[in-house]
């Protein structure tokens, strides 16, 4: 892979990392200080029932426009094809952005991805101008199958969503990582703490996409600052080449020159 | 006329799916539009009937991870 000290998502050059999730802050103003905190420029948002009465919609967007970030929508809770390419196509009326989080949820309590209508639908989006980002799993064939799809960037997940496990198979995400050297591959969902999202960095990932981690935490506002700092430094010690890890230990003070004191 | 707006049913008056979401308020919402499951573009609103006993989803955005 040749290190980019920018992150390109279809074409888009970004400086930040770090990709935030908009929702379960405490309130709209800490959401929009967590988010200028992180130092994100792509921030996920959703479709929901708008009442004509309380226009809450109408308030958020406002919000979102404020803050100044590119948007992300995404098709989360749809359990079909047919829900997930509805949604995505009223996403991108709305919203005015090619760009869809995917997500085809297989299974209700690990909200695990349906890999088999994933693909499906990223097809079908991708030959409709859509530009796709599918939360997939870290399954390296179901990865190529989107490729072959159309997705120009990959987001498999940590761990399960909301779960705050951290890298559930690092080895998996090392392995898609090697396959995939020209893809941008973003770990999407399940991150806690910073350090996981710096681990996935120091895998060489080009991204991250976490919301829970920040909203949830006593002070979003740090939690997202925090997270910002990790994902650069995470990135950093990627390209300074970490060293191999060996199972003996090696004397790193120089054993030759030491006093006979015995 | 009954038709099932967001779930609930709601008694209007209104030949297109344009003139539905005036009768119900929506005024210059940003919203997205579906009819039956299907997606109807804003632009296609004023020439897509809508009749009794019709599913009309109406969204707008929100958080979202």
């Amino acid at each position: 892979m040749t290190p980019s000290p920018t992150l390109i998502l279809y074409g888009v050059q970004l400086r930040s990392r770090l990709m935030l999730g908009t929702s379960q802050y405490p309130s709209p103003v800490v959401l929009a200080e967590a988010a200028r905190a992180s130092g994100a420029e792509i921030l996920t948002v959703s479709l929901r029932r708008e009442s004509a009465r309380l226009k809450e919609g109408q308030d958020f967007w406002k919000l979102i426009r404020d803050i100044g970030a590119r948007v992300l929508p995404n098709t989360a809770g749809c359990y079909s094809v047919k829900e997930a390419v509805t949604t995505a196509q009223m996403a991108r009326e709305v919203f005015g952005t090619p760009w869809v989080k995917l997500e085809v949820i297989g299974e209700a309590d690990t909200l695990q991805p349906d890999v088999f209508g994933l693909v499906e639908a990223a097809r079908i989006l991708s030959a409709d101008g859509f530009e796709v980002f599918p939360y997939t799993t870290d399954d390296l064939v179901v990865a190529d199958r989107l490729v072959e799809a159309g997705c120009k960037v990959l987001m498999p997940w940590g761990s399960p969503i909301g779960s705050g496990k951290g890298l559930n198979n690092v080895f998996g995400l090392r392995a898609l990582r090697a396959h995939f050297p020209d893809i941008p591959l973003v770990v999407d969902a399940g991150l806690g703490l910073p350090s996981q999202a710096a681990a996935a960095m120091e895998l060489g990932y080009d991204g991250v996409l976490l919301n829970t981690a920040v909203a949830k935490a006593g002070d979003p506002v740090a939690m997202a600052r925090a997270f910002g700092q990790a994902i650069e430094a995470g990135r950093a010690a990627f390209l300074a080449g970490p060293m191999e890890p060996r199972d003996m230990a090696a004397p790193s003070t120089p054993v030759v020159g030491k006093a006979v004191l015995t | 006329m009954r038709i099932i707006v967001n779930g609930e049913s709601r008694d209007i008056e209104a030949a297109t799916l344009a003139a539905a979401l005036a009768a119900l308020d929506y005024g210059e919402a940003k919203v997205a539009t579906a009819l039956n499951g299907e997606f109807v573009a804003k632009r296609a609103r004023d020439a897509t009937p809508v009749k009794e006993g019709d599913r009309i989803e109406i969204l707008a955005p929100r958080q979202g991870g």
